[in-house]
């Protein structure tokens, strides 16, 4: 019996990794298409790593948070920042983006449980609301900072760019409202895959440990949780921080993809905070596979559909719905298990076949 | 000396006294019963004695140990452990999970080890497993390991939570209503259950309960509660034919 069950969750996980390459084969050829396309394959990278680590909050915590976006703010402007200043002192691309990608994580997560500390006290609408107003705060302070260095160091404003006091050869890394520029391009679909697998393999695993599973206790009920001892705080800060470290990560990875990154509403404001939730909640709240694929389709596309020119907007809302509709209604969810049944059976003795090919090969080599 | 012992334990809510005055001495394997008409205050005791509420005066000792105004998670290290009037599992998680939540302060590894799938990791997953298998085959739901928790049938959820209190290795288990809902032939089932938990884990007990069959079949001592305090305590059948208890079950 506990065999089958823990092959039955690493098949499952085994599945999503799996979808997860197909989607990028997919995206990769979606990609050779046109040069718009080509330009959404970081962006949607992004948006999936951006999905599945608010899926950790929304789903597997069950707690509403609206301020993602913030959480990815702080990634980008600090990984940015931090590959523009060490350019001189780090040569190798590769390394540098690595600390970056690190660094971006850290400050994030940090922002995370400080910002979690007193924010998780509060419950459902109310969460919501703060979280948001948190979001805002900080796009809005990422929006007054003046950042240089010169050969004396780096110079922090919060005025403007005269009262940092440069030297003359000194470079402007963030410049408030115009925000960061000449951010090295590292970025790159491949690294952009490895990454959403990075992420993708450290939630699952999360979930399916001890204390992924406190976690989950937590938001199935949160008075027996304590009953059996699971310090509540703990484990929903540790969620959130996790959350907003992977968040931050996805930041710094964007970053790294434009020259110039604007703290504007639609990147970085509740706009974002709410697609990425819209993407979590199609993809089935909870569902780390659904969070990808739900991320992929809805973001590549309003792009795929510019050919219908007026008509966009309106196909895109019907395939809202409908995939609403697939993931939530009782009756698509009859239809999907009746199905997946009926694969199996199809699919049985082509499985038997290789399973048979194989154990007669085992016996063979035992010979 | 006692396993639990509670002096003057007394809280109140705004104006309402909700529990008064209220001593109990239960000793070690005992089965003891807290009973009392609806709205008498005995969930609230289960409450005081699991951290949930702090009692505005009273000491509450386990095992010689000061447990009085200890945080809920502390007093289930200490050692109490409590089911729920109204079942409280974690439904969408599976029955096996649930009982290695249960588990969750016996069996250590830390956050890398979990996502990093390291020796630590599987290791402690493995004598969790075992373990928690063990305690299901104890309450016969070991065939529904994988089943989600609330997909279980009634009677089987209320066993699944007491194996999930069980699983952290208490001294003393508090059970509110476990009978609840049950028919006769279930509660019947149920007293052995509760019986067999007692011999096999050498368990202490202390159970709220409104079925008296139940009550005066398993209980060896009782403590009746009215109105917040206590109307009467001792041996099970002298308690049972006290007029003031029968007084204030029944009416005048």
């Amino acid at each position: 019996m506990k065999k089958i069950n823990i092959s039955k969750q690493g098949k499952s996980n085994l599945i999503t990794y799996g979808i997860i390459l197909l989607l990028s084969f997919l995206l990769f050829f979606i990609g050779q298409s046109s040069y718009q396309l080509k330009g959404l394959l970081v962006p949607v990278c992004t948006q999936i790593m951006l999905a599945v680590s608010l899926n950790l909050t929304v789903g597997i915590l069950g707690e509403l948070s609206l301020g993602h976006a913030g959480f990815m703010c702080i990634g980008t402007f600090v990984g940015a920042s931090f590959s523009i200043y060490m350019e001189q002192f780090i040569p190798i691309a590769g390394v540098r983006f690595f600390l970056a990608l690190f660094i971006g994580a850290l400050s994030a997560g940090i922002m995370g449980f400080l910002i979690g500390l007193p924010v998780l006290r509060l419950k459902g609408d109310y969460l919501a609301i703060v979280t948001l107003a948190f979001g805002e705060i900080i796009k809005n302070i990422v929006n007054m900072i003046y950042l240089g260095y010169d050969s004396k160091g780096l110079h922090f404003s919060m005025t403007d760019t005269a009262s940092m006091g440069l030297a003359e050869d000194g470079v402007v890394i963030i410049k408030g409202p115009q925000g960061v520029m000449g951010t090295p391009a590292d970025s790159n679909f491949g690294i952009g895959v490895i990454l959403v697998l990075i992420t993708v393999f450290i939630v699952l695993n999360l979930i399916h440990s001890r204390d992924g599973r406190a976690i989950m206790a937590i938001r199935d009920n949160e008075i027996a949780a304590e009953s059996v001892g699971i310090n509540i705080t703990k484990y929903k800060l540790m969620a959130f921080t996790i959350s907003a470290a992977l968040a931050g990560m996805a930041g710094s990875f964007y970053a790294h993809n434009y020259n110039n990154i604007k703290a504007s509403t639609n990147n970085f404001g509740y706009n974002m905070s709410i697609m990425i939730l819209v993407f979590v909640v199609l993809g089935g709240i909870g569902s780390i596979r659904g969070s990808v694929i739900a991320a992929t389709i809805l973001y590549m596309l309003p792009e795929m559909l510019r050919f219908m020119s007026q008509y966009r907007m309106l196909v895109y809302a019907i395939v809202l719905i409908i995939m609403m509709l697939f993931t939530w209604s009782p009756k698509a969810q009859e239809w999907k298990s009746v199905q997946m049944e009926k694969l199996k059976v199809r699919l049985k003795p082509v499985i038997d076949k290789f399973r048979k090919k194989s154990s007669d090969k085992l016996t063979k080599e035992g010979e | 000396m006692a396993l639990l012992e509670v002096q003057n334990l007394g809280i109140s809510f705004g104006g309402l006294r909700a529990v008064d005055d209220f001593n109990l001495q239960i000793n070690k394997g005992q089965l003891y019963g807290l009973i009392g008409p609806n709205g008498a205050g005995k969930t609230t005791v289960f409450n005081l004695l699991t951290g949930v509420y702090k009692p505005n005066e009273g000491i509450i000792k386990l095992d010689g140990i000061d447990i009085t105004g200890h945080s809920n998670i502390e007093i289930n290290k200490a050692g109490i452990a409590r089911t729920f009037q109204n079942i409280r599992l974690f439904k969408d998680q599976t029955v096996l999970d649930n009982v290695k939540i249960g588990l969750h302060n016996k069996y250590h590894y830390n956050t890398l080890e979990g996502i990093f799938r390291l020796p630590g990791y599987r290791k402690a997953e493995k004598q969790m497993d075992e373990r928690a298998m063990e305690l299901l085959k104890v309450f016969e739901l070991d065939g529904e390991s994988h089943y989600l928790a609330s997909n279980l049938p009634y009677g089987k959820q209320r066993k699944l939570e007491i194996a999930r209190a069980l699983a952290t290795e208490p001294k003393l288990l508090l059970l509110d209503e476990p009978a609840a809902g049950m028919n006769p032939n279930e509660t019947k089932e149920l007293m052995d259950t509760i019986r067999f938990i007692r011999e096999k884990f050498d368990m202490t007990i202390l159970l709220i309960e409104h079925d008296m069959k139940l009550v005066s079949g398993i209980c060896e001592e009782l403590t009746v509660l009215n109105f917040g305090s206590v109307l009467c305590q001792g041996e099970t059948s002298k308690v049972l034919q006290n007029p003031e208890v029968i007084k204030a079950y029944l009416g005048e």
